[in-house]
């Protein structure tokens, strides 16, 4: 039973002392659910902001000087980047499910037939609208480029459609949150970013009370391995964790009726990995810290940019290309885009992959240095 | 393990921090059953050398062994076969006196452990308060258990760090009755304080000042290695007889014990003549003393203080 490397014995030793601890130490409890709390109401009105170069897509049907100078305008507009010529509704609804592309413009075929006979022909644009501050002016600019664009092209004989109303009619569909409720994309985030805060603080004051108090001498005196205590007192937090997901998600529905379309089972085991990479964080800035000042002020050197670069307080798209990049490093940026992805657009394991492995290559960078910098000895 | 060792055999330990040297090439060897009184003022080492013995620090120079096991690379199997009481109490005060004894059986994966527990609450005589929290026990009740929870997994090497300080002299009394007790078993115990009294009690002593061992062997050998000659005094006025006799040669060392004073030399004859006038003064009355380990210690110190500094 007690192995060399690894005893079942002495971890669950670890794990129900800490659950012991956990559960005499109402402050921190209360503190653990407060937050939560707190933060929903806090963050329950949005933070609007003005992102340019969206991705979009393009599935035209009409190859015409007007859907050319349409697809221009666009552009010119400063809003939409066109990333993609696509050909089938397939390929629009999987680029949009996977947050490669934040709009699809689709130009059906009689496009420029129906506008030379002054029809009005329909454009449809599709858009994204998790994050409904990212897409709100896109969309605005949108409108306005109906009553121009084309003007250069209706010239002569079409001169006359030249004048309103505009020539063609524009079609929005807002995907995944049609009714533009911007607590539908914060509340699912705000997730990610309790989550974030509250597992890196508690296991970086876990371990370093410990030294504080000088029960780590005695710990280290007996033979527990170091993967037996970091398991042993990540674990706890994890469950503490599944509560406040559980609290978020039952103020999320029954207070801001956000739509729930994905697995919630899918989502609890995307949970464990976002969860345990942030407790190793949490763990290795223990091994650091000298006390528990320290260890609170490691917390906020890593919540703040996770905070700020995720794409939770901005939208990510927003963003200056060094920031994506920076932002691209942190769990949470990745969690945000899986949780929204299922909550709001019912995503299964293929939509999330692309998000899921950085969070998992994440983790495992972050464990293998928590294990090496903590030390058996006092050293 | 090979009982024709010594349990404890270390050659050479030194170990610095930030440049400074905290122990510097430290030698000792301990039989088996012995009880081992650790000595030195605050700062001398003594907690960083039980470190290095446990495995909690690795020497910066220097090697060894500990119940056989080199205190180096098998630092895994010395953890187990040692119970190590650290200097301050260092369970945990949130959790109860049985879950602190629950919690440390388990981590040294004891056989039947809740009976191992049962045990050692009522030895401590704490069966009907094992659901207090440690960290409300009063001082002498803490040493008392940290001591139960080192020993119940049984150790044959007993580190104890300053185990009865701020502990008053009946528990002081009870906890060197269960350390005999434990030696007579066959129990090694190494064990670090401050007390005279509790210095004499054990069967070796060691003292270390500024990192260094200075002398060491059973109580008579220290007091004889020490060469030092003692007188003591009784009479008037002691205190300006002190200041007086402080400051001549051959006086190395001026005591007030009570009523008396003692004085010392290490050079019997410097002494005499040093104390020569004040002997036929008839306010006070002489009489040769032997020296006391407290004697010995203080001018080991001294003398360290010359040499080290
Ligand atoms: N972890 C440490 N870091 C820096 N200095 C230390 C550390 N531990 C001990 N020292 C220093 O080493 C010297 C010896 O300390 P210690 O072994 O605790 O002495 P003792 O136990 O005899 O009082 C002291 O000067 C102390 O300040
Ligand atoms: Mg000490």
């Amino acid at each position: 039973m007690i192995g060399k490397y690894f005893s079942w014995v002495r971890f669950w030793a670890v794990l129900s002392k800490e659950f012991i601890q956990m559960r005499r130490d109402r402050l921190t409890f209360a503190m653990m659910v407060g937050i939560p709390l707190i933060q929903l109401i806090l963050f329950g009105f949005a933070i609007n902001t003005d992102p340019k170069n969206l991705p979009a897509a393009v599935l035209s049907a009409d190859n015409s000087e007007f859907s050319r100078s349409f697809v221009r305008g666009m552009e010119n507009s400063g809003y939409f980047r066109v990333v993609r010529e696509i050909t089938t509704e397939a390929q629009a609804e999987r680029m949009l499910a996977v947050g490669e592309v934040q709009f699809v413009v689709t130009i059906p075929e009689d496009f420029s037939r129906k506008l030379q006979r002054g029809e009005r022909p329909v454009l449809l644009v599709e858009a994204d609208a998790t994050d409904p501050a990212a897409t709100s002016n896109a969309i605005a600019a949108l409108f306005n480029l109906n009553q121009t664009v084309l003007n250069r092209d209706l010239q002569g004989s079409l001169g006359h459609l030249q004048n309103t109303p505009p020539p063609f009619e524009l079609r929005i569909h807002r995907r995944y949150n049609a009714e533009v409720v911007t607590q539908y994309n914060i509340v699912p985030g705000l997730m990610g970013v309790i989550l974030t805060m509250t597992m890196v603080m508690m296991t970086a004051l876990a371990v370093t009370r410990e030294r504080e108090r000088g029960t780590m001498e005695n710990l280290l005196a007996t033979p527990v391995r170091p993967v037996e205590v970091m398991i042993g007192k990540i674990l706890p937090y994890i469950i503490v964790g599944y509560i406040q997901v559980t609290l978020i998600l039952l103020a999320a529905k029954l207070f801001f009726e956000v739509p729930m379309l994905g697995s919630l089972v899918l989502l609890s085991l995307v949970l464990i990995l976002f969860m345990a990479a942030n407790l190793s964080v949490g763990f290795t800035f223990s091994t650091i810290a000298r006390n528990q000042m320290q260890a609170m002020q490691m917390t906020f050197f890593f919540f703040l940019p996770s905070l700020l670069l995720s794409g939770f307080m901005f939208p990510f798209r927003g963003m200056p290309g060094w920031a994506q990049a920076l932002g691209e490093a942190f769990p949470l940026t990745h969690f945000l885009r899986i949780v929204r992805g299922i909550l709001l657009k019912g995503n299964g394991v293929t939509e999330i992959t692309p998000n899921l492995w950085p969070i998992g290559l994440f983790l495992l960078v972050a464990a293998i240095i928590a294990l090496n910098r903590y030390r058996e000895t006092l050293d | 393990m090979n009982t024709n060792l010594d349990v404890i055999a270390v050659q050479g330990l030194s170990k610095s921090f930030d440049g400074k040297r905290a122990v510097d090439g430290f030698s000792l060897n301990v039989k088996r059953g012995r009880i081992f009184g650790f000595l030195g003022p605050n700062g001398s080492g003594k907690t960083t050398t039980i470190r290095m013995l446990c495995g909690l620090l690795t020497p910066d120079e220097g090697q060894g062994t500990c119940l056989g096991y080199d205190i180096r690379s098998e630092t895994a199997m010395i953890k187990r076969h040692v119970g190590y009481m650290t200097q301050h109490f260092s369970l945990y005060e949130d959790l109860s006196i049985r879950e602190n004894l629950d919690f440390i059986a388990r981590v040294y994966g004891v056989k039947d452990r809740q009976t191992a527990v049962e045990r050692s609450l009522k030895r401590l005589g704490l069966s009907n308060r094992s659901n207090q929290l440690a960290g409300t026990l009063s001082g002498g009740w803490k040493q008392r258990l940290a001591l139960a929870a080192c020993l119940l997994h049984e150790p044959q090497l007993l580190l104890l760090d300053e185990p009865t300080a701020g502990v008053d002299p009946k528990a002081r009394r009870d906890f060197w009755e269960q350390i005999h007790d434990l030696a007579a078993h066959g129990i090694t115990v190494l064990v670090s304080t401050h007390y005279m009294d509790e210095a004499e009690r054990c069967h070796e002593l060691a003292y270390i000042a500024y990192g260094k061992l200075l002398i060491q062997g059973t109580a008579r050998e220290v007091v004889e290695q020490s060469h030092l000659t003692t007188w003591s005094v009784e009479g008037e006025d002691l205190t300006a007889l002190a200041a007086e006799l402080k400051n001549r040669s051959g006086v190395d060392m001026v005591v007030h014990f009570g009523i008396t004073l003692h004085v010392s030399g290490g050079n019997a004859q410097a002494l005499q003549q040093a104390i020569a006038h004040y002997r036929e003064d008839a306010r006070w009355h002489w009489s040769p003393a032997e020296p006391g380990l407290e004697d010995v210690f203080i001018k080991m110190m001294d003398q360290a203080r010359d040499n080290f500094r």
